[in-house]
């Protein structure tokens, strides 16, 4: 095994490193930030001095491990932070790179494995692209890295652990949330209860989470539907509709949105592994078996990007793709880790489908909204735009993209992709897996004319 | 035997979808095979020029015929297909390209075209954005761009609307000429007529090799670049003698560039940009409009078209197989020409004549070679 390269340096990212330089390798690790580290235990900049307790709370000792594995890794690898990876080519096993948003690199390698990480999913709603609106990924990670809330008095909505864990963030950094708004009943996530147990400890930490969000006293309204984001220059105010079916205004100056995660796989997408659609993630998901091995020889997929598992699942599928990698190249590899990882990531699996069940993706939402509203606010196209667009016969999302340019600005479709499938399929009266994905086109992200 | 139409289209880029729509026009029973949906290869995947500017003299009668098609574009098929005059500029980097944008303007003006020599102080003053090293430049006023994207699926439309089958995922498994009709099978169906128009691009070379009349066609992999929406400052679609660089500006900002090529697999269905090819136009048009070198892309793209030997497309009556017309290998100049091709098409199925000159792109020049050989 001559080059493997890791491209991310996130739980998966770094868990994979460790296997890899365990067995004798030096990989040449790239990661897109200026640190690597992930995102639920993002780090702060140099400088900044919070201790890990304040920064992750529960998750601070999870965090001190792998921040001190990280570190340990570096100077054993070819670590190259600030690099974006923008395409690779799998016929001639080369990838492209930006350093410091200038620099273009390429790199031959025999071995990837990608640790690519997730997007929020978010809902378009009237005013969302407004100033002081986020995602709730966006809103925590200002938090954790800067110290800086997204507003004194925000509103969070959206759906699952994210939206709880983010409000109590909130709330102990002192801007406490005007309104917690879940689009989720009650029921449906104590329904769940059961497949949930697959990982007790992390359920348990969920339910106290929760018990303390409605201790808090700030306002939480479960099973209610978010009507408009209000405002002139920026947000004043969330238009929502309670369970019950009445309609309030909850003034605020900031608004997060979030229902659960979408991989970053565009990377795996140009290295041509192919796509499945996931109906209990409700996501499209780069194929790859348990261990993390894809169709297309030499990449292998771990962590978020590979189908949200979350952080703990993303530590134990880094390991074992490097396990994988190095079984293939034959190389040395930990037998008895490699049982115990199966083990515990067969488990997880299980536990994830409960989450996947108790916090669903708002599809009808998405499909209903308003021929108003901005699906895709790179290019500015509403929702009524793209409906048009399906009635010119557009089958499918490529199509839908051509002709109204949907998905066809800077983010190339990552934030669009989802809602906009759900309203084209609404339009075409067929399951949203059957209109297709946005194809992925180089460069992943915007890099510099030079 | 009975027959399933009057005429067979393989192949639904712009050429094949104009054909139907031409045919349909003129009432006769038309089915269209197309192996994805319309549009999808060299008519959906191009720049977007819409140009008679720089062409051969051989193939100017050819776009001139199909310009006055894309004029009336809005009342064929109801949209213009974002079709923009505004101007093709194509520009000399030294003296000796000067030369040569001159005697070209002296062709085509006995053609009846009329393009406009700008010289030096009129293109620094007109153009105040180019860099020193454009000297002088070639303006074709009536040419410009229109959206790849929307070309065929809007003259598939308006055939289907005029009454043309249009089958779209219907990739040809079979074809065959018992003397007297076509047998065509196309996803698991068989489709029978006296004509059969060969509009497959790239891949127009197996249709003919099928009917014993191999060509040398190879993969021509256009390399598509896009910025981010920049301030509109340019009005006129741009090429460079040699063309190793095409560029223009929508009105929306985006500036739409390519030169060089992608590369693809031995399919030819799967292809994509090359970073180097990428690279290449990206030094060429800063070269230009020095501008640009703070722009960002954000979208590379690339398709397949047809590339013949001599540059020249294979359009015209088979030499082995009376019925089968010939319209493919277009050489990375056919979205202009499509909607022109798919006219002449419809002639010579109703007429047996047209009356644009075709004699360079006829197929036999490529039997004669093999013969001489």
């Amino acid at each position: 095994m001559k080059t493997v390269v890791v491209v991310g340096a996130g739980p998966a990212g770094i868990r994979a490193v460790e296997q890899l330089v365990r067995a004798g390798l030096r990989p040449i690790w790239i990661e897109e930030s200026p640190d690597g580290g992930g995102r639920i235990t993002q780090r702060p900049p140099a400088g900044f001095k919070r201790d890990a307790a304040s920064l992750y709370g529960a998750d601070s000792g999870r965090a001190k491990r792998l921040h001190a594995t990280l570190d340990a890794m570096k100077p054993r690898t070819d670590w190259r932070p600030d690099t974006l990876v923008w395409n690779i080519r799998p016929e001639a096993r080369t990838l492209q790179t930006l350093t410091g948003g200038s620099q273009q690199g390429e790199i031959a390698y025999d071995a990837l494995i990608l640790c690519t990480g997730a997007v929020d999913r978010v809902v378009p709603m009237p005013g969302w692209t407004m100033p002081g609106v986020t995602t709730l990924g966006g809103a925590q990670v200002a938090l954790k890295a800067q110290g800086v809330g997204i507003g004194m008095s925000p509103v969070l909505v959206g759906s699952g652990p994210l939206l709880i864990l983010t409000a109590l963030q909130y709330i102990k950094a002192g801007a406490k949330p005007a309104l917690v708004l879940d689009t989720t009943p009650f029921l449906q996530k104590a329904w769940e209860t059961s497949g949930l147990l697959w990982n007790a400890p992390t359920f348990l930490r969920g339910v106290l989470m929760d018990l303390r969000l409605r201790l808090s006293g700030v306002p939480y309204a479960e099973d209610a539907t978010p009507i408009a984001i209000e405002g002139d220059t920026a947000v004043t105010a969330l238009r929502w509709r309670d369970s019950g079916w009445r309609e309030h205004v909850t003034p605020c100056d900031a608004v997060a949105l979030g229902w659960g995660l979408k991989p970053e796989s565009q990377l795996a997408d140009l290295a041509g592994v192919p796509f499945d659609y996931d109906t209990k993630q409700q996501n499209w998901v780069p194929r790859r078996d348990a261990a993390g091995r894809t169709p297309v020889p030499g990449v292998f997929l771990a962590g978020d990007g590979a189908g949200i598992g979350g952080a703990e699942v993303a530590e134990l599928a880094g390991a074992r793709a490097a396990l994988a990698l190095l079984a293939d190249a034959h190389l040395p590899s930990d037998a008895a880790l490699t049982n115990h990882l199966d083990g515990r990531l067969r488990t997880e699996a299980r536990f994830r489908a409960a989450l996947d069940r108790a916090f669903p993706y708002p599809a009808k939402l998405a499909a209903k909204m308003a021929d108003e509203v901005s699906v895709c606010r790179c290019e500015v196209i509403s929702a009524g735009e793209l409906r048009a667009a399906a009635a010119a016969e557009a089958p499918e999302m490529n199509r839908a993209k051509a002709f109204s340019r949907v998905g066809m600005g800077r983010c190339q479709g990552r934030l669009c992709g989802p809602p906009a499938a759900a309203v084209l399929a609404d339009a075409l009266g067929v399951k949203v897996d059957e209109v297709g994905r946005l194809r992925g086109q180089p460069p992943v992200k915007p890099i510099p004319v030079q | 035997m009975q027959q399933d139409a009057e005429v067979i289209i393989i192949g639904g880029g712009g050429a094949g979808t104009s054909a139907a729509l031409h045919l349909a026009l003129r009432g006769v029973p038309t089915i269209l095979l197309e192996r994805g949906l319309v549009g999808s290869q060299a008519t959906g995947s191009n720049y977007g020029g819409v140009r008679q500017q720089g062409r051969h003299p051989a193939g100017l009668p050819l776009a001139i015929k199909s310009r006055a098609i894309w004029a009336r574009l809005p009342e064929l098929t109801g949209t213009d297909a974002e079709f923009d005059p505004c101007g093709h500029l194509k520009l000399a980097r030294s003296e000796a390209e000067e030369q040569s944008l001159l005697d070209w303007n002296a062709k085509a003006a006995e053609f009846g075209l009329r393009p406009r020599m700008i010289g030096r102080n009129a293109i620094r003053d007109q153009h105040p954005y180019f860099s020193d090293t454009v000297i002088a430049g070639s303006l074709m006023e009536e040419d410009g761009s229109a959206n790849p994207r929307l070309l065929a699926p809007a003259l598939a439309r308006a055939a289907k609307a005029a009454g043309a089958s249009i089958r779209e995922h219907h990739a040809v498994t079979a074809m065959a000429h018992d003397g007297a009709l076509f047998h065509v099978t196309a996803n698991g169906q068989q489709f029978r007529a006296p004509w059969l128009l060969n509009c497959a691009g790239f891949w127009g070379g197996q249709v003919a090799a099928s009917f014993g009349e191999p060509v040398p066609v190879e993969a021509l992999h256009p390399n598509m670049l896009v910025t981010e929406p920049l301030p509109y400052f340019l009005r006129n679609s741009l090429g460079v003698v040699g063309g190793d660089l095409y560029l223009r500006q929508i009105p929306r900002g985006n500036v739409i560039f390519g030169g060089g090529h992608g590369e693809g697999d031995e399919t030819a269905l799967r292809v994509r940009p090359t970073p180097q090819a990428a690279f290449g136009a990206m030094q060429r048009a800063i070269a230009v409009l020095p501008a640009l070198r703070d722009a960002m892309i954000i979208r590379s793209w690339s398709g397949t078209d047809g590339q013949m030997p001599d540059r020249f497309p294979v359009i015209g009556a088979s030499h082995t197989t009376p019925g089968l017309l010939h319209a493919f290998g277009l050489c990375g100049e056919g979205f202009q020409t499509g909607p022109g091709i798919g006219a002449v098409l419809s002639e010579l199925v109703m007429d047996g004549r047209t009356d644009v000159p075709l004699d360079a792109f006829d197929i036999g020049r490529f039997q004669v070679q093999s013969v001489a050989a």
